[in-house]
């Protein structure tokens, strides 16, 4: 099978900057204070992932999970190392799509299906489809502003099913949703990993993300510090540094290298 | 600043925390129903041949992308048009109201009341003429600055190239402008127009001119504007002033009579891009309706008035010099678009 994603020592820093205006710069260099402060929240971290492999992205909150997410989508660069992707790349990145406030459900479908790559007869045929997943009945053109945070994340997630992505990306944003939405999206997303489609499935929910991946990444603060089988990984994640488990690291390291 | 005082969180060499599996098992628990476990399909996994190579997901494609997603571009445009006229009665009218208004007011301070009509033959056709082009100018500049910190929200969560909206501003500044420039172009005619070769070689430059200059202000501006938002009451602060500083409400001699006194007054002045702009416009438009008494070479006169210089004597060597300026300017301005734009959600 053909390489998916190729990250290749990939490291990401954030620059805090905490005075804005002049007056609290001056404050702050009055005070002694640091102007800014550097923050790693990817830090060297390899791996490659086959076309239609479903990955699990494990890890503690300020883990990287989201940053990287980010730098695969493409809406973040790296500040080293490289990212190769293969195909059209949808899905859904940190809570909620990107709307534009202003505008309705219907005119932020087609902004958000033409950001993604489709094109205009594209859209128009899958609307029906789209709006249809959504389930956001006469709210379509209606300011997304309005929308409950359940109906935003549905037709984001909704417009991102039906891209017919190579690649698709879900962080936590269906967390927002009712239960049988939950379902209902999970069962579209074993839909498209049953086509062959790579995944990236961001949870916490141990037994979900057994349920929907092939491989598990955990990430500790910035850190790719387990790469491997699933059950594995979420005992490396869950135990604490005995010898045991360890080896169950560094095994998964091991098989991410074959 | 609160922030920097708080510790970071005890870490080994390779960032596990030393309380890791305590607060991961903690999570766990917690959100173990937060996402349903739902069971594979039946029946074997399909193949999917993906074709073409590896690529970045997120390349620095610059205008040339842009202009391969039109219809990326059309919604954006749309998009930002409907913004502009959300609950407006009037909507798209003020878009002509205003420029109405202004053009209005300078006729009446430095036509009637400053008499500059006497230097200038033609003097609403002259100050028209200026008006259009600047306001195409002067909105693309202003647009595109604001553009990208107006669509954070896209911007944090979608890849697109993000020149799409400096580009999208230009586009909706042109929507704006493009009615204007035809009514020019009627007046123009029912006054006298008679464009040869040289004013329109004149007017394309003229437009070439201003289009690359916008368009190379508005990618730099709109990255600056997201590191300091200062950068678009600069914006604003400037654009107060940019109809002073081009031949439209008084005649190009006054500016040439500094030539003598001032030499450094008349080189910032006809250095700048958007006076050449406008200069090249007037060539074109204004100097092209005259009638034959009124022009002669490079000269006008009003009625029995003295011959007075209507254009700078280098304006064809200043302007193709300028417009190659421009295009290395527009070229420095994706460069550096690119650089920074990587940095932009960290940063919204």
């Amino acid at each position: 099978m053909a390489d998916s994603i190729v990250v290749d020592h990939v490291s990401k820093q954030f620059t805090m900057q905490y005075q804005r205006t002049l007056k609290q710069m001056a404050v702050a260099a009055a005070r002694r204070l640091p102007m800014q402060e550097k923050f790693q929240a990817v830090n060297d971290v390899s791996f490659t992932v086959q076309q239609g492999e479903a990955i699990g992205l494990m890890g503690l909150n300020g883990s990287g999970k989201s940053t990287l997410l980010k730098l695969i989508n493409g809406v973040m660069r790296p500040d080293q190392g490289t990212i190769r992707t293969r195909g059209r790349i949808a899905g859904l990145i940190a809570t909620g799509a990107g709307f534009h406030p202003q505008l309705s459900g219907r005119e932020n479908l087609f902004l958000n299906g033409a950001i993604l790559g489709m094109s205009e007869p594209e859209i128009k045929r899958k609307f029906d489809a789209i709006v249809d997943f959504a389930d956001i009945g006469k709210f379509l053109d209606t300011p997304v502003s309005h929308y409950s945070s359940g109906m935003y994340a549905r037709l984001g997630f909704s417009i991102a099913v039906h891209v017919d992505a190579d690649i698709f990306l879900a962080d936590e944003v269906l967390a927002v949703g009712d239960r049988p939405f939950k379902v209902k999206c999970l069962a579209k997303m074993q839909e498209i990993r049953q086509q062959g489609s790579t995944i990236f499935y961001v949870s916490h929910a141990t037994a979900s993300v057994k349920a929907m991946c092939d491989r598990l990444l955990v990430l500790e603060s910035g850190h790719l510090n387990f790469d491997g089988d699933v059950d594995e990984g979420v005992r490396y994640l869950h135990y604490e540094d005995d010898d045991e488990t360890d080896e169950g690291g560094l095994d998964g390291e091991f098989g991410a290298e074959i | 600043m609160r922030a920097v005082n708080k510790k970071r969180p005890v870490t080994d060499e390779r960032g596990r925390r030393k309380n890791a599996a305590s607060r991961a098992r903690k999570l766990a628990e917690k959100k173990a129903d937060s996402m349903p476990a739902v069971a594979p399909l039946d029946g074997p996994r399909l193949v999917r041949h993906v074709p073409g190579p590896l690529v970045d997901p997120a390349p620095s494609g610059g205008i040339r992308e842009v202009l391969s997603q039109r219809y990326l571009l059309k919604l954006i445009v749309g998009r930002e048009l409907a913004q502009m006229y959300a609950a407006s009665l009037l909507g798209l009218l003020w878009s002509y109201v205003q420029p109405a208004v202004r053009f209005g007011t300078y006729y009446l301070v430095f036509a009637v009341i400053l008499d500059a009509h006497r230097s200038v033959p033609d003097f609403a056709v002259h100050m028209f003429t200026g008006q259009v082009f600047v306001h195409l100018f002067s909105e693309t500049w202003s647009g595109g600055t604001r553009s990208i910190w107006q669509n954070r929200s896209l911007v944090l969560k979608m890849r697109m190239p993000r020149e799409i909206f400096p580009v999208a501003a230009f586009v909706v500044a042109l929507y704006h402008t493009f009615p204007q420039i035809l009514l020019l172009v009627f007046w123009c005619f029912m006054t006298g127009w008679h464009p040869g070769l040289s004013s329109l070689a004149a007017g394309a430059l003229g437009v070439a001119i201003l289009v690359t200059f916008g368009l190379a202000l508005s990618l730099f501006f709109a990255a600056f504007n997201v590191f300091f938002r200062d950068f678009q009451n600069i914006v604003a602060t400037i654009l107060s002033f940019l109809h002073f500083m081009v031949p439209m409400m008084y005649a190009f001699s006054l500016v040439y009579n500094l030539k003598a006194s001032q030499a450094w007054m008349y080189n910032i002045y006809v250095g700048n891009p958007l006076a050449e702009g406008v200069i090249l416009m007037q060539k074109c438009f204004w100097f092209s309706s005259l009638s034959p008494s009124e022009h002669h070479g490079n000269t006008v006169s009003q009625a029995g008035g003295p011959r007075t210089i209507a254009f700078p004597p280098d304006m064809w060597e200043r302007g193709v010099i300028m417009l190659l300026i421009c295009f290395v300017l527009l070229y420095a301005g994706q460069k550096y678009f690119a650089r920074v734009e990587g940095r932009f959600p960290e940063r919204l």
